[in-house]
């Protein structure tokens, strides 16, 4: 009798899970949008006007802090990849039995709190703290140079943070690397360099491409670095809807702004993946 | 002996003595990769090492951020301090529940998606994604507009809900990793001596499978009690830990932080450790991984 129902197995292993995220990531989504478009103030009640002029009104009036947090987030990835590139490698081809425990040592420091991590940056590069301190009290820095507070600091808070997900995605994408492709590229006189360019490089797109959304995506919408590490002159587009959404209670607002920054993110994703080259990511 | 020593010995051989400046080069040239290593894993640890160092600090007054000189008080005075214990418990049982119903949930599904062929499985394993590829702020935004909208009161219910959403992609994602590995020859022989299904569930699918559930419940407890940006949205008037500490920051962290920072630190290191050992132990331990059906 209960075979016939054996089918419905699967769909009940989803049901709660699948609910869960319905009700708590689709439908908040989908409120979120109602509420863009809505106008009114938290203590009188919003009304649905179909406000979409909210949307080209935020743009003209936070257009600057939307630049500025791409800007940082397109810089960050970067530095990640740049970072993070020669240490996957390291440990996907060099680690040899050290591999998982290298991998580890890359992970670990990220078990202790995302804040504490970030007040500690902010303690490292602090204007007379230990390091610009001393390096002022020799000589070799302008005592009134300063890293905190500028775009410098958030910039290397941010790619500090965001690290680990451009290493991971890289490292599992070159270890599947098969060694011998490296060889043969080798034996058939290819330069160290040559044999990386077009035999390693192409085979890890795809971890290049992964690792730089991992760490794309939450360093555009972070305001945590740039509220420890920043000033106002700063503030990514975070900053404006954490403080829209929590302290001027501007939901309407906060809202379209949210969603316009998914937007941006979504179309710089879809010219990264131009850019890049869909055939190389499958190859990967 | 190996190839590559057979082929190191050739080399050696056949190498001329006088003419060895390009080796000399080339052996400079393979010192780059393991010197970056190690400088960029020194990067990773720097501000670690920072916060172990200065839960050490003794400051008067309530900046933490010179050196003032040595003391162990702070490892005595933390536990004469409600205002950072409490949130830390609060943290703690947000991240035990919600930890075990993510693992619950998330195992569920990642079990339906590599287990059985459905209709809308594809678009499924699309969609598991999404939580993890959406920025952090608008999830933490979009479940406040739902909460304002529907009227429920902010509290701690509300940030195990919202931790519970952001966890079960990561569960669903780490135990279908590992379920893809997976033999079901051993299964189907449980079967074929007369296990019925639950039987072969529980005595041969989830010994296999444990490993990858406990780390996903490792990484989502991990995610858990670290995350500030949804908690800040759904918080209302509770604070959670790193939700404290970023309140605090503007004053003036106090050095107890840094003590419980060390604390949690020690804990990961330990998990790891034990973790680095038994795998170690696991291979070299020659025993087929064959469980045993009594």
């Amino acid at each position: 009798m209960l075979r016939r129902y054996r089918w419905l197995t699967p769909y009940l292993f989803l049901l709660p899970g699948g609910m869960w995220l319905l009700v708590f990531f689709v439908a908040p989504l989908i409120v979120m949008a109602s509420v863009s478009l809505q106008t009114g103030s938290l203590g009188q009640g919003y009304a649905m006007t179909w406000n979409f002029g909210v949307y080209p009104e935020m743009i003209s009036q936070y257009s600057g802090f939307f630049i500025r947090s791409v800007i940082y987030a397109l810089i960050v990835t970067a530095l990640c990849l740049l970072l993070g590139y020669p240490l996957a490698y390291t440990i996907a081809f060099r680690g040899g039995r050290a591999k998982s425990i290298l991998l580890l040592l890359v992970i670990l420091p990220f078990f202790t709190s995302f804040i504490i991590r970030t007040l500690a940056w902010k303690l490292i590069l602090a204007d007379n703290g230990f390091v610009l301190g001393t390096l002022k009290e020799i000589g070799i820095l302008d005592s009134g140079f300063r890293v905190l507070a500028t775009p410098i600091s958030v910039i290397s808070g941010l790619t500090y943070n965001f690290l680990p997900f451009m290493v991971l995605p890289l490292y599992v994408s070159l270890e599947k690397i098969d060694p011998r492709l490296v060889e043969a590229a080798n034996d058939l006189y290819a330069s160290r360099w040559q044999a990386f360019r077009r035999v390693t490089l192409p085979l890890s797109m795809a971890g290049v491409f992964a690792g730089s959304l991992l760490v794309f995506i939450p360093a555009v919408g972070d305001f945590v670095n740039a509220t420890i590490l920043g000033s106002p002159q700063t503030q990514m587009i975070g900053n404006v809807i954490q403080r829209l959404f929590l302290n001027t209670n501007a939901y309407p607002e906060a809202s379209a702004l949210g969603f316009l920054m998914m937007a941006a993110i979504l179309v710089i994703i879809l010219a990264y993946a131009r850019i890049v080259g869909s055939e190389e990511l499958t190859a990967g | 002996m190996s190839v590559e020593a057979i082929g190191q010995r050739l080399v050696v051989g056949e190498q001329p003595a006088p003419e060895n400046r390009p080796s000399l080069r080339r052996r400079a040239g393979r010192l780059v990769l393991p010197i970056y290593t190690f400088l960029a894993v020194a990067y990773l640890f720097l501000p670690i090492a920072v916060m172990i160092a200065f839960s050490f600090n003794d400051p008067r007054g309530r900046q933490n951020i010179t050196w003032q000189g040595f003391t162990l008080d702070n490892y005595a005075t933390i536990w004469g301090r409600p205002d950072i214990i409490e949130p830390m418990i609060r943290s703690l049982s947000v991240a035990v529940i919600s930890t075990i119903i993510a693992t619950v949930l998330g195992t569920l599904i990642g079990l339906a998606l590599t287990r059985y062929s459905f209709r809308g499985r594809a678009p499924i394993n699309m969609f598991i994604f999404l939580p993890m590829a959406t920025p952090e702020i608008i999830m933490g935004a979009s479940l406040l507009a739902l909460f304002v909208s529907v009227g429920w009161q902010r509290d701690l219910p509300t940030i195990v809900i919202a931790h519970v959403m952001f966890n079960i992609s990561y569960v669903t994602v780490t135990v279908r990793a590992r379920l893809a590995g997976f033999n079901r020859t051993l299964e189907e022989a449980a079967m074929d001596l007369g296990a019925d299904e639950w039987t072969t569930f529980r005595k041969v699918t989830l010994p296999l499978i444990f490993p990858g559930i406990l780390a996903a419940a490792l990484l989502a407890f991990a995610l858990s009690i670290d995350d500030y940006v949804i908690t800040s949205f759904v918080a209302g008037q509770a604070t959670t830990f790193p939700l404290w500490v970023f309140g605090v920051s503007r004053l003036g962290v106090p050095p107890e932080v840094n003590v419980l920072g060390t604390i949690i630190f020690l804990i990961a290191f330990g998990f790891i450790g034990v973790q680095i050992v038994s795998q170690r132990r696991r291979a070299s331990s020659e025993s087929a991984p064959v469980p045993r059906i009594r």
